[in-house]
């Protein structure tokens, strides 16, 4: 095996905080090497010099042979490495072929773009990792997995020898992730390197050569895939054992808190009901396009319904606008954090004030001790990796952002907290401790509809699910369902999706 | 420095840069222009000038806070000042006994304000038009208003009371400068320190965050451009109180200057940066600057050239300190 990427002691530290310390790693030519790590511990600020963002403050780094103390991203990109973030970073208004082929068409140096070699490149990626994209249409009528498809092919384009992907799957259901982990195997066969981050160890098994465990900016070892498993990979992680609670409601009371009656959407949803009681937590799964968040949207007053009844309390309301949806009690953490969820050039304690702006406003006049106080009390409760409350969102980790997005959605306080994706980017430890945290509000009476793409998720939270296909609820699966021991297989089956099974013979295709 | 002063210093660099650039030019001016530039008479003459420029300066602050533009501000002025000058020499309700007229006018004043703001704000939230466009149709609407009612000539013989407001002074500066300073002030408390200010804020950072978090978005912009009306409003009948009259296209070169003195007063076009002291410092500079260049005896023309090279100094030195304290950090 050959190295082809050689990272040396490197350390980097953001305002006197080393967030780096003496790592090092090594990339073999034809490797698919994963990185985990708990939320904050480094694992993008790593690939991040390496694609030459950020200057390390010690070290070296080693591609193809040559050493570079001061790697600039055009230094790395011509010795191949090619890095997919996790918002991509294409160009919204053009078309997929364009995406694909411009950067490589620039660096050609051509003045005059010819629209015949664009749909050439543009074909021929497309061709090496096997999938049929429509190439004419624009980015932003693209759902996510396209645009994730759009950038490996630019990536392709650039003749990459080491792909760089973080966290590409978060915002995937389970049948694009498998697409999307065929092609990284695929693309592994043809000799590239991969370095490829999440938080899903489902994934990282399923994929992996080596894994490379760091923890606190500091590297624990690399691993065989087949010298670890996933509890001691969690153990390494975290350092301490990592077991999801299983919620189970204990109220006799039934009253519907939220009573959903034949709501319909055109084009959306159709002839949706299902009520949520005290304690409840009622799962949604389903395929891409069944519908959930659409539904998530309605219940807040984002998307006007076209027919059909909602009950909050027994009382028949018209949710017209979020601000009618607060006042009912109902809370939504949106699907995407950076557009929907978060003020990313503020501090910490304005975004965890965002929702609860007039309730720390006695006689109109902000209080902001009591805003520093639920600020700190995030935090806290959170376990947010991060200087001060005075930090600005941007510069938090991934995963630490999305704690924030929990946390000012909890300060509402409300009765029925619909929950999108909530843990997209958490590690596994944060996670167990936001199910706890879950668990008990739920056990104080509040009712959540918790949407997820993760079977496990569901699992160790629902005590209702409903599965939905093409807007519709196809299956309802009782708490007494849920306990069976093939619950899982059975909830993959109904929404059309297989298990990742690591593949066990080495890959020799 | 001390590392809280010195955090301080960087943390609103443009603010820093603003007072460095105003201690210089009174440093430099009371080397060069002795007796000139700080005699008592200069220094009321500027504190006369201010007050007009700077309530339309404010007016377009809030309109960019938002992340968005209002170029209906001094149509909106102009026709304010008609509307009231109407009222206060009689042509509008003549029957009103001489000493109603002026509160009659301040009320018709207000009214007037009140419904040019609700209206770009109902258009700007409703239809969600871009507000540069919505507020070009607006500027043509409200210019277009005032010339029906005016035929383009100016509109005076008002009541001397009023005119006398715009002469006026308390502790020997000028009254509307201390209507100015107090108006600035509260501004600043509103923006800052109240649930409103703060919606505001978030509002201009990222609309559709605000309207996850349950902020009611329309209710904001409309707000927002109501007291953009209303300082515009006040700027209109300062004028009107100063010159005597009202007349469609007055201070109409007011309108790119409003947009410069933001940007040097460190208010971000996209929305959610920027705070009020930043804008009154950048007025009070330019205002400086502007006098100096008088009492120097340059041409008119020479003079518009300080707008462009005081923007051109701030937007470098705001990136070069900037880089400067990044590399200081790095060798941390
Ligand atoms: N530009 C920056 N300025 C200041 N601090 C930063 C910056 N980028 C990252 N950090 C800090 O460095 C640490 C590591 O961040 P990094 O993004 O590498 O974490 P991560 O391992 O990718 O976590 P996650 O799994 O949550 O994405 C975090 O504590 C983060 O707050
Ligand atoms: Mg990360």
């Amino acid at each position: 095996m050959e190295p082809i990427l050689n990272v040396k002691n490197i350390t980097k530290a953001f305002s006197g905080v080393r967030v780096l310390k003496n790592v090092s790693l090594t990339v073999n030519r034809g490797e698919i090497h994963c990185l985990v790590g708990e939320n904050g511990c480094g694992k993008s600020t790593l690939v991040k010099c390496v694609s030459g963002v950020y200057t390390p403050d010690e070290g070296e780094i080693v591609l193809n042979g040559q050493r570079f103390t001061k790697l600039t991203t055009q230094q790395a990109i011509q010795n191949g490495v090619q890095v997919i973030y996790q918002d991509m970073s294409l160009f919204r208004h053009m078309s997929v072929a364009e995406n694909i082929a411009i950067e490589k068409i620039r660096a050609k140096g051509a003045r005059l773009i010819n629209w015949k070699d664009v749909a050439g490149i543009a074909a021929e990626q497309t061709r090496k990792i096997n999938v049929k994209i429509d190439l004419e249409k624009e980015i932003f009528e693209c759902p996510i997995a396209i645009r994730q498809l759009t950038a490996i092919c630019r990536a392709l384009a650039h003749d990459a020898k080491i792909l760089v992907m973080d966290e590409p799957t978060t915002a995937l259901t389970k049948n694009e992730v498998s697409q999307l982990l065929t092609i990284v195997q695929e693309l592994k066969s043809q000799g590239m390197s991969i370095i490829f981050i999440s938080h899903k160890l489902d994934e990282v098994f399923s994929v992996a050569d080596v894994i490379t465990v760091i923890r606190n900016g500091e590297k624990i070892g690399d691993y065989n895939r087949a010298e670890i498993n996933e509890k001691r990979l969690s153990e390494l992680m975290t350092g301490r054992e990592i077991d999801y609670p299983r919620y189970r409601r204990d109220f006799t009371e039934n009253t519907p808190l939220l009573e959903v009656k034949g709501l319909s959407r055109k084009g959306h949803f159709n002839d949706i009901s299902f009520t949520l009681r005290k304690g409840d937590i009622v799962g949604m799964i389903g395929l891409l396009g069944s519908g959930r968040s659409e539904i998530a949207m309605s219940l807040f007053g984002l998307n006007p319904i076209d027919s059909g009844e909602i009950f909050v309390s027994g009382e028949k309301v018209s949710i017209a606008a979020p601000q009618d949806a607060k006042r009912r009690g109902i809370a939504l953490l949106p699907e995407d954090r950076f557009r929907e969820g978060l003020f990313t050039d503020l501090k910490i304690k304005e975004n965890v004030s965002s929702t609860v702006i007039d309730e720390i406003s006695p006689r109109g006049c902000l209080d902001f001790s009591e805003e520093d106080r639920l600020a700190e009390k995030c935090i806290e409760t959170f376990k947010v990796r991060a200087p001060s409350r005075e930090t600005v969102v941007r510069s938090l980790s991934g995963g630490n952002q999305q704690k924030i997005v929990i946390g000012k959605w909890v300060e509402t306080k409300p009765n029925i907290f619909i929950m999108d994706s909530p843990t997209v980017g958490i590690d596994i430890g944060s996670k167990a401790e936001i199910y706890e945290q879950i668990h008990n509000f739920a056990k104080n009476g509040m009712a959540f509809l918790l949407i997820s793409d993760e079977v496990e998720e569901i699992l160790a939270n629902c005590n209702r699910v409903l599965i939905l296909e093409k807007g519709r609820i196809k299956t309802i699966l009782e708490a007494q369902d849920l306990r069976q021991p093939d619950a899982k297989k059975l909830i993959l089956e109904e929404i059309g999706s297989r298990d990742l099974q690591p593949d066990t013979e080495p890959s020799t295709k | 420095m001390t590392n809280s002063l010195k955090k301080k210093f960087f943390n609103d660099i443009n603010f820093t840069i603003l007072i460095g650039l105003l201690i210089a030019a009174i440093v430099l001016s009371a080397i060069f222009l002795p007796g000139g530039m700080f005699s008592a008479a200069n220094i009321k003459s500027m504190a006369f000038q201010i007050p007009e420029f700077g309530f339309l300066a404010l007016a377009m602050m809030l309109s960019n806070l938002i992340g968005g533009i209002d170029l209906s501000i001094i149509s909106a002025a102009n026709t304010i000042a008609i509307f009231t000058a109407f009222v206060l020499n009689g042509t509008w309700l003549p029957a009103l006994p001489e000493e109603a007229r002026i509160p009659a006018g301040l009320v018709v004043a207000i009214l007037t304000a009140l419904i040019f703001g609700v209206f770009n704000g109902l258009l700007i939230s409703k239809t969600s038009a871009p507000s540069l466009i919505a507020s070009l149709g607006t500027m043509i609407l409200f210019q277009g208003i005032g010339m029906a009612l005016t035929g383009g000539v100016s509109i005076g013989n008002i009541a001397f009371e009023f005119t006398d407001f715009g002469k006026a002074e308390w502790a020997g500066i000028p009254l509307i400068f201390w209507l100015f300073l107090g108006a600035a002030i509260l501004l600043a408390l509103l923006l800052e320190k109240t649930a409103f200010g703060r919606k505001f804020y978030l509002y201009g950072e990222n609309k559709v965050a605000a309207r996850f978090s349950g902020i009611n978005n329309e209710k904001v912009c409309i707000a927002t451009f109501v007291m953009t009306a209303l300082l515009a409003g006040i700027a209109g009948l300062i004028v009107l109180s100063r010159v005597n009259s009202a007349k469609v296209g007055y201070g109409s070169s007011y309108l790119l200057q409003t947009i410069i003195v933001c940007v040097i007063g460190g208010i971000s076009p996209n929305g959610g940066k920027g705070r009020v002291r930043g804008v009154f410092i950048a007025i009070v500079l330019m205002q400086l600057m502007s006098s100096a260049f008088t009492m120097l005896s340059l041409s008119p023309y020479t003079k518009k050239l300080i707008w462009g090279v005081v923007l051109i100094l701030v937007l470098s030195l705001n990136h070069w300190i900037r880089n400067l304290n990044d590399s200081i950090k790095k060798e941390k």
